[in-house]
C-alpha cells in the first residue's frame, strides 16, 4: 500500500510541475515587461533598467523559472493588488470557509445520493427509477448560480426563513478559531447556539452546492448498482442462500461504490469550479469569493496563485480517492 | 435502420433530440422570430420592469428591453459559442489524440502529460486564469474554454485509438503495405469518430453552462449581449418583485443542456454500452 | 415405486416453468421430473438451453423475476418447495439444507471481499464456535493449501482449482443433506477437473450426502455419477443408472447423444437439425422434429414414462407400447 502511494504521488509531479511552467508563463505574459510598470510612470530607461535588475528580470528566462519555483516553495506568491498582503495569507484565511463548504455539501450530497440511487436501480423501471433518471439528468442541467439566485429569492427575501448572505451574523462573535471551521469549533467550545447560527448560514449555499453533485452521484451509483447486479457472484449469493438485503446494502454495493470511487475526484473539481459562483453570490469568505474578486480587479498575482493552490488541493485529493479506492478494491494496488 | 428504431425507443433521448432540433431553429429563424430587433439592445426605459403580459411574453428588464426577445437571441450567441468552442477543443484534441494514440514515442508522452497539466486544475479556474490573461470578452472566455476542454477529446480518441491499435485488423493493414496515415484517416479515425461525437454533445452542454458562468461572473458576455448568464447578473438587483428578468434567461439555459445532456446520454448508449454511466 | 426406506431426497414430479418474455411466454420446462435418492450422485445432462439450469433455479427458488411454476411439485424430504415461503426458502433451504456449487470459480467469488466473508456468510447468527471448527476441518476435507491463512485472503490470490474447493467448502457449511452442483468443472483444465470429481465423489460418500450434479458432458456423468436423467429441450426423456444407459439407452436422443461423445463415436457425429426455441416448442415430445424415429403420435401428446427396466424409465412412444425400437 504504501509503495501505491507512492507511486501515486509521483505520478502526479510532473502534472503539477506542468502546472508550475504554465502560471509562470502566465505571469510573464501579462504584463509584457513588468519593468517600465513598476519603476514608475515617469522613470528614465536608466531607472527602468535598474528595476529590470534588481527583479532578475534581465536574467534569461529559465533563471527566472528557477527563481519562481524557488518563491513558490517558499510560499512566496506575491501581493494582492487589493489587499496589499501576501496573497498566501490571504487564501490560507479563506480556505477554511470553502473547505466547510465543500465538505458539507459532499457529506449531503453523499449521504442522500448514494441510497437513492441504489434503491433506483434495485426498484429498476418502476415509478421511483424513472423518477430518480429525470430528477438526476435535470438536477446536472440547472446553473448553479441560478438555483442559488432563486433560492435566496424565495428563503431569504419571500419568506425571510433564511438569512440572505454571508456565513455567520453580523455583530456576533464567530466561535473560538481552533480551525476555523464553525462547526468544529462551535463543538469543540461547547457553543451549540453558535453551531445552529452557522448552520443556518450554510444551509443555502450548501444545499445549491451539492445539487449537481448529488445527481451525479445518483446518477453513477444507480449504474455501478445495475452492473454489478448482472454479475455472477450477486447470482451465486442468491443461489448460496445469502440474505437480499445483505446482498444488496453490503455486497453488492461495495462494488459500485468501488467503480464509482474515481467519479468522486472529477466530483471534487466540479465542485471546486460551482464554488465560485456560489460563494459569489451568497457573500461566502471563502477562496472562490476571493477568486472573483481578484479577476474583476485585474489582481493576476492572486488569481494565478489561486490556480496554483486550487491545483494542488485537487491533485491531492485525487491521490487520497485513489488510495481510498485502492483500500476498498484490494487488486488495484497489486496491479502496480 | 436497427440503430433508429433503437434510439427511437430511448424516450428521453428523443426528448433531447427535440429540443436541440427546436433550439437550432429558434436560433436560425431569430430574425424573423423577433420582428424588431432593435428592441433587444435599445429598451424603452417607459417601459422597464413590466411583468410578462400579452405584449411582452417575458416582462422587460431594467432597461425597458423584451425578456422574450433577449432569450431568443441570447439562444442563438449560446449555440454559436458552444459550437466553436467545440470545433476548436476538436480540432486540437483530436489530432493530439490520434498522434499519442498511434505513436509509442516521447511525444506521446509528453501529449499526454500535457493533457495532466491541463486537467490538472478545475475548468472553471483555469479558465478564469485564462480569461484574465487574454482579457475579459467573450472571444477570450472561448479560447480559455477550448483550452480547458481539448484534453477531454484527447484522452477520449487516444483511449480509442491504444484499443484499437491492438486489434486485429490494423495489424492486417499494415501487414498488406498500408501507410500510417491512411490507416489513421480510413480506418481508425471512422471507429474513434463515434466517441467523438457523444464527447462533443455533450460537451455542448457543458460549454453552454460554463460559458452562462463566466457571463454572469462578468468574464464572458459584456452588455448589451443578450447572453444568458449576463441576463441573470443584470436581472439580480430588481428581485424578488421582477422575477421574470431572472427566471427567464436561467430557464433558457436550464432547457437547452438539457436537450444536450438528453440527447448526449442517449447516444451514449446507443453508440457502446461499455461506456454507460447510467442507462 | 419407492418403498419407506427408499424415499427420495429430492422428488421433482412434472414440473413445469414458464418464462415471460418480450416475444411471449417460453415455456422452458414441460413436466420435467426427476428423483434424487439418499446418499446417491445423480447426474442430469443435456445441451445448452435444456433447461437444466431452470430446473436448478427452480428447485432453489430463485427463478427469474418474470418466471414461474405453473404446475408441479418439487419435494425436499416430503416438503413441496413451491408452496413454501419465500423467506423459509432463504433461510433454510438455500445455505441450509441444500448447498449449492456453482460453475464459474472465476466469477463465483466477490473480488472485494474477503474469501473467509463469504464462506461464513450463510452462518451469520449462528455460535462462533461451532462455526470455526467447522470451517477449518471443512478447508482440510477439500484438499485446500495453507488453511489457516486461507480465510483471510481474498479470491484473486487463489488458483481456479483452490477457488472451486473454496466453493466446494461454502456449499458444505451448512451440513446440508443436498448438493446442487452446477457443472462446477468446466472452467477448469482436465486434470484439475478430474481431481475435483475425485474429491466431489469422495465427500459425498463420506458424508452421505445427496447430490445432483448438472453437467452437459456425458463423460463426466460416468466417471461420477450413479444414477443420470437426461434432458432435452425442458423435458426430461430417460433416467436410470449410469451403467445401464451407457451400454442400453432406450431414447433415441439418448442414443446420440452418446454417439457424439468423442470417447464413443467413431466418427464425428452430430444430430442433425438444431433445439427448438421454447416460445414455440414442438408439440408432443419435443424432440420428434429431429428424431430419425419419429412417428405420427410422437407429436400428438406427450409420451407417457414407461419403466421397461429395473429403475430405468423412458418417455418415448416407442417404449409405451413395448415397441422395440
Amino acid at each position: 500500500m504504501a509503495r501505491f502511494v507512492l507511486h501515486r504521488l509521483v505520478l502526479t509531479i510532473p502534472a503539477l510541475f506542468g502546472l508550475l511552467v504554465l502560471t509562470f508563463i502566465m505571469l510573464r505574459v501579462v504584463p509584457n515587461d513588468p519593468s517600465a510598470a513598476l519603476a514608475g510612470e515617469n522613470a528614465t530607461p536608466e531607472q527602468i533598467a535598474e528595476v529590470r535588475r534588481a527583479y532578475g528580470f534581465d536574467q534569461p528566462l529559465w533563471k527566472q523559472f528557477v527563481i519562481y519555483v524557488g518563491q513558490v516553495g517558499t510560499g512566496n506568491l506575491g501581493n494582492s493588488i487589493i489587499s496589499n498582503r501576501p496573497v498566501l495569507r490571504d487564501i490560507a484565511d479563506r480556505l477554511p470557509a470553502t473547505m466547510e463548504l465543500t465538505f458539507v455539501s459532499l457529506l449531503f450530497a453523499t449521504v442522500v445520493g448514494i441510497p437513492i440511487g441504489a434503491i433506483a436501480a434495485v426498484w429498476y423501471q418502476s415509478l421511483f427509477d424513472h423518477a430518480v433518471r429525470v430528477l438526476t439528468v435535470a438536477g446536472l442541467a440547472i446553473a448553479s448560480f441560478w438555483f442559488a439566485i432563486i433560492l435566496q429569492m424565495i428563503f431569504a427575501m419571500e419568506l425571510d426563513w433564511l438569512p440572505l448572505r454571508g456565513r455567520f451574523p453580523e455583530g456576533l462573535a464567530p466561535p473560538y478559531h481552533l480551525t476555523g471551521l464553525y462547526f468544529v469549533d462551535s463543538l469543540l467550545t461547547l457553543r451549540f447556539d453558535l453551531f445552529g447560527r452557522a448552520a443556518e448560514y450554510i444551509l443555502m449555499p450548501a444545499f445549491t452546492l451539492s445539487l449537481a453533485g448529488l445527481a451525479s452521484i445518483a446518477r453513477f451509483t444507480r449504474a455501478g448498482v445495475l452492473e454489478t447486479l448482472q454479475k455472477e457472484f450477486v447470482h451465486y449469493a442468491e443461489a448460496a442462500g445469502y440474505r437480499r438485503l445483505r446482498i444488496i446494502w453490503v455486497y453488492v454495493l461495495r462494488n459500485s461504490v468501488v467503480g464509482a470511487t474515481t467519479q468522486i475526484g472529477l466530483l471534487f473539481g466540479g465542485l471546486i469550479s460551482s464554488a465560485v459562483a456560489v460563494e459569489a453570490i451568497f457573500d461566502w469568505p471563502g477562496v472562490g469569493s476571493y477568486a472573483v474578486n481578484a479577476i474583476l480587479s485585474s489582481d493576476y498575482k492572486a488569481v494565478l496563485a489561486i490556480t496554483l493552490v486550487v491545483g494542488l488541493i485537487y491533485a491531492l485529493v485525487n491521490i487520497m480517492v485513489d488510495v481510498v479506492h485502492a483500500w476498498l478494491d484490494p487488486r488495484v494496488a497489486e496491479k502496480l | 435502420m436497427l440503430i433508429l428504431k433503437k434510439f427511437l425507443r430511448d424516450v428521453p433521448a428523443v426528448l433531447g433530440f427535440g429540443i436541440i432540433v427546436a433550439l437550432c431553429l429558434i436560433a436560425l429563424l431569430s430574425p424573423l422570430i423577433i420582428s424588431d430587433l432593435e428592441r433587444i439592445y435599445d429598451g424603452d426605459l417607459a417601459a422597464r420592469l413590466q411583468p410578462p403580459s400579452l405584449e411582452f411574453w417575458f416582462g422587460t428588464d431594467s432597461l425597458g428591453r423584451d425578456v422574450f426577445a433577449r432569450v431568443i437571441v441570447g439562444s442563438r450567441g449560446a449555440l454559436q459559442v458552444a459550437l466553436s468552442v467545440v470545433a476548436l477543443a476538436i480540432g486540437i484534441g483530436v489530432p493530439a489524440g490520434l498522434y499519442a494514440g498511434y505513436t509509442n514515442g516521447w511525444g506521446s508522452q509528453l501529449v499526454m502529460r500535457l493533457t495532466d497539466v491541463f486537467l490538472a486544475v478545475p475548468q472553471l479556474i483555469l479558465a478564469l486564469s485564462v480569461a484574465q490573461l487574454i482579457g475579459r470578452g467573450l472571444g477570450s472566455a472561448m479560447a480559455a474554454l477550448a483550452l480547458t476542454y481539448w484534453p477531454f477529446f484527447c484522452r477520449t480518441v487516444y483511449g480509442e485509438v491504444r484499443r484499437l491499435r491492438n486489434a486485429l485488423f490494423i495489424e492486417a493493414q499494415q501487414c498488406l503495405g498500408a501507410s500510417t496515415p491512411r490507416i489513421l484517416f480510413v480506418h481508425v479515425l471512422p471507429n474513434v469518430a463515434s466517441a467523438v461525437i457523444v464527447r462533443a454533445t455533450i460537451g455542448m452542454g457543458f460549454t453552454i453552462m460554463t460559458t452562462a458562468v463566466l457571463g454572469f461572473l462578468g468574464v464572458g458576455a459584456t452588455p448589451p449581449n443578450p447572453d444568458w448568464g449576463l441576463a441573470v447578473a443584470e436581472g439580480r438587483d430588481y428581485l424578488p418583485q421582477s422575477w421574470w428578468t431572472v427566471a427567464f434567461p436561467g430557464l433558457g439555459i436550464f432547457i437547452t443542456v438539457l436537450g444536450f445532456n438528453l440527447f448526449g446520454d442517449g447516444l451514449r448508449d446507443l453508440v457502446d454500452p461499455r461506456l454507460r454511466r447510467s442507462r | 415405486m419407492t418403498s419407506p426406506q427408499t424415499t427420495p431426497r429430492l422428488d421433482i414430479r412434472d414440473l413445469s416453468v414458464t418464462v415471460q418474455t418480450d416475444e411471449g411466454e417460453a415455456k422452458i420446462l414441460d413436466r420435467a421430473s426427476l428423483m434424487l435418492m439418499p446418499g446417491s450422485i445423480h447426474g442430469l445432462v443435456g445441451e445448452s438451453g435444456c433447461g437444466k439450469s431452470t430446473l436448478m433455479r427452480a428447485v432453489l427458488g430463485i427463478l427469474p423475476k418474470r418466471g414461474r411454476a405453473s404446475q408441479g411439485e418439487i419435494l425436499l424430504d416430503g416438503r413441496d418447495l413451491l408452496k413454501t415461503s419465500a423467506t423459509e426458502l432463504q433461510s433454510e433451504v438455500r445455505g441450509g439444507q441444500i448447498g449449492f456449487i456453482p460453475q464459474d470459480p472465476y466469477q463465483a467469488f466477490n473480488p472485494v471481499f474477503k474469501v473467509g466473508t463469504q464462506l461464513l456468510e450463510t452462518m451469520r447468527g449462528k455460535p462462533a464456535a461451532q462455526r470455526d471448527a467447522n470451517i477449518m476441518s471443512l478447508l482440510r476435507s477439500v484438499q485446500l493449501p495453507d488453511p489457516e491463512h486461507a480465510l483471510d485472503r481474498y479470491p484473486h490470490q487463489f488458483s481456479g482449482g483452490q477457488r472451486q474447493r473454496l466453493l466446494i467448502a461454502a456449499a458444505l457449511v451448512s451440513t446440508p443433506s443436498v448438493v446442487l452442483a452446477d457443472e462446477p468443472t468446466t472452467a477448469l483444465d482436465v486434470t484439475t477437473q478430474a481431481q475435483i470429481l475425485k474429491l466431489l465423489r469422495g465427500l459425498a460418500e463420506a458424508r452421505g450426502l445427496s447430490m445432483l450434479f448438472v453437467t452437459h458432458d456425458f463423460g463426466v456423468v460416468a466417471q461420477l455419477c450413479d444414477t443420470v436423467t437426461v434432458m432435452y429441450a425442458g423435458q426430461t426423456v430417460e433416467s436410470g443408472p449410469v451403467r445401464q444407459i451407457l451400454t442400453a439407452p432406450l431414447h433415441p436422443y439418448t442414443r446420440m447423444l452418446l454417439a457424439c461423445h468423442p470417447d464413443r463415436g467413431t466418427a464425428l457425429a452430430g444430430i442433425p437439425g438444431s433445439v427448438s426455441s421454447p416460445l414455440r416448442p414442438p408439440s408432443g415430445c419435443r424432440f420428434h422434429p429431429r428424431c430419425p424415429s419419429a412417428r405420427p403420435d410422437c407429436s400428438a401428446a406427450v409420451p407417457p414414462v414407461t419403466e421397461p427396466g429395473d429403475r430405468h424409465s423412458v418417455r418415448c412412444v416407442l417404449h409405451a407400447m413395448g415397441v422395440a425400437a
